[in-house]
């Protein structure tokens, strides 16, 4: 399960830059596609603001 | 087919737009498009160049440079450091401002420029980039163009969907910075704090926007503690800057390495960090970024002269920029692979033998013999020092 806290989020498009798969989007704020998701958890990892969760 | 324009540009930063430039210069019809509202916004760096930038783009403005610097101390975990003076000194830049100049002069050129335009996807046709497809004010829009740059950043899901570039985890920093207001700090030198506990593969930066004001940040490796953690430990631990005000956040990640071998498709080049062309050991892209737009500006003119935009004339692209930079940024990436190997212990006996000059001479690709020597002076470092020979 991804989950994003959009609070925390400053939309800097870290986790974009780190995904594999092409799962994840910067546009206003960050867009996450589950279909192409592998819950990896790059982008938990990245994050420098914590916003990411994947359980 | 009809084309729209000669090249669509997408990112509004210093690659999109000097690319822009030097290509309206010759003639060629260049749209530039950025996600963003406003240009230069939110600033994503420590603000910091070389005064080298000005032999690439000539006299910056005054407006745009909110400090000079002399050069960087370098802090070794125990907090001795080393002064090392650029001969040309440096810039702090006022992003913000620098960033809108760049896209002005790229306009008085002749390019056109867009903001608030989300580009999705490429179009294509024939196994070529043809142009873009995007949205301007929640609007859907096509456009055509003979060449296609890809000047987004790393941030964008564009140079996956183009070449299947992204950054795998060890080949990033995860950054965030405060510029913070009432702190105190040398404003003639960038600061920069190395130590495993301070910021594992990283550093911490104070880059001086005046004597009371400055960007304070740290880049790390990927890991369980955030940069977050991180930032907020360094200012803690800092009393001349815990005693400040947080005036701006700004979050990112730079890539560290990962130099594509090809940056370049039919109809289509990938420039700047989009195409991960960073400084691998200090995280630097704004040199970069216009050194490799203006490799990919003079190939892109050549392709249209030549009415050749295939891959196999563009991987010139690729060749140009592996000779310039290329082989350079790989060494120092072989460096920063060294460097992120070594204990605090190792980081407080390096800062006290190196010399000054050769920091700066190791961060652009050079003289890393002379550090593999002071490697190979500790037994326990020799065959970190042969990755470097």
């Amino acid at each position: 399960m991804w989950s994003i806290d959009r609070d925390k989020c400053m939309a800097c498009g870290g986790c974009v830059s780190v995904c594999p798969r092409g799962a994840l989007e910067l546009k206003e704020e960050i867009i996450h596609d589950k279909k192409l998701c592998i819950l990896c958890k790059s982008c938990e990892k990245t994050c420098p603001v914590n916003a990411i969760k994947i359980e | 087919m009809s084309f729209m324009y000669d090249v669509i540009i997408v990112g509004a930063g210093p690659a999109g737009t000097c690319c822009a430039k030097k290509l309206a210069e010759r003639g060629f019809s260049v749209k530039v498009y950025d996600r963003r509202k406003s240009i230069g916004e939110p600033k994503r760096c420590g603000e910091g160049v070389s005064e080298n930038i000005e032999k690439l783009i000539g006299k910056i403005p005054e407006r745009c440079i909110a400090q000079r610097i002399k050069g960087a101390r370098i802090y070794a975990p125990n907090g001795k450091f080393l002064e090392a003076v650029l001969d040309q000194g440096g810039f702090i830049l006022e992003r913000k401002v620098f960033d809108k100049w760049l896209a002005e002069e790229a306009v008085k050129s002749g390019a056109k420029v867009r903001t608030n335009s989300f580009i999705s996807d490429f179009l294509k046709e024939n196994n070529y980039f043809v142009g873009v497809k995007g949205e301007f004010f929640g609007e859907p829009f096509e456009e055509k163009s003979k060449i296609v740059v890809c000047a987004t950043g790393a941030e964008s899901a564009l140079r996956k969907k183009a070449l299947d570039i992204h950054s795998p985890l060890n080949l990033i920093d995860s950054c965030l910075q405060y510029e913070m207001s009432g702190i105190e700090t040398d404003s003639d030198f960038i600061h920069v704090y190395l130590g495993n506990q301070i910021a594992p593969r990283g550093y911490c930066w104070v880059f001086p926007k005046g004597k009371d004001r400055a960007n304070v940040g740290v880049g790390v490796m990927p890991g369980k503690e955030k940069a977050r953690y991180f930032l907020e430990k360094f200012i803690d631990s800092h009393p001349e800057l815990k005693k400040g005000s947080i005036i701006e956040v700004n979050a990112g990640c730079v890539p560290v390495g990962g130099l594509p071998k090809n940056a370049v498709s039919n109809g289509l080049i990938i420039c700047g960090e989009a195409a991960n062309h960073v400084n691998p050991i200090h995280g630097g892209g704004i040199s970069e970024a216009i050194i490799s737009s203006h490799v990919a500006a003079d190939i892109i003119s050549e392709a249209l002269e030549r009415d050749d935009f295939s891959e196999k004339f563009l991987s010139k692209f690729n060749d140009i920029w592996w000779e310039k930079r290329g082989k350079y940024l790989r060494k120092v990436e072989k460096l920063r692979e060294v460097v992120e190997k070594l204990s605090d212990n190792n980081l407080n006996d390096f800062v006290e033998v190196l010399k000054p000059g050769d920091i700066i001479d190791f961060t652009r690709g050079s003289k890393l013999s002379v550090f593999a020597k002071v490697l190979m002076r500790k037994p326990s470092l020799v065959s970190l020092a042969k990755h470097l020979l």
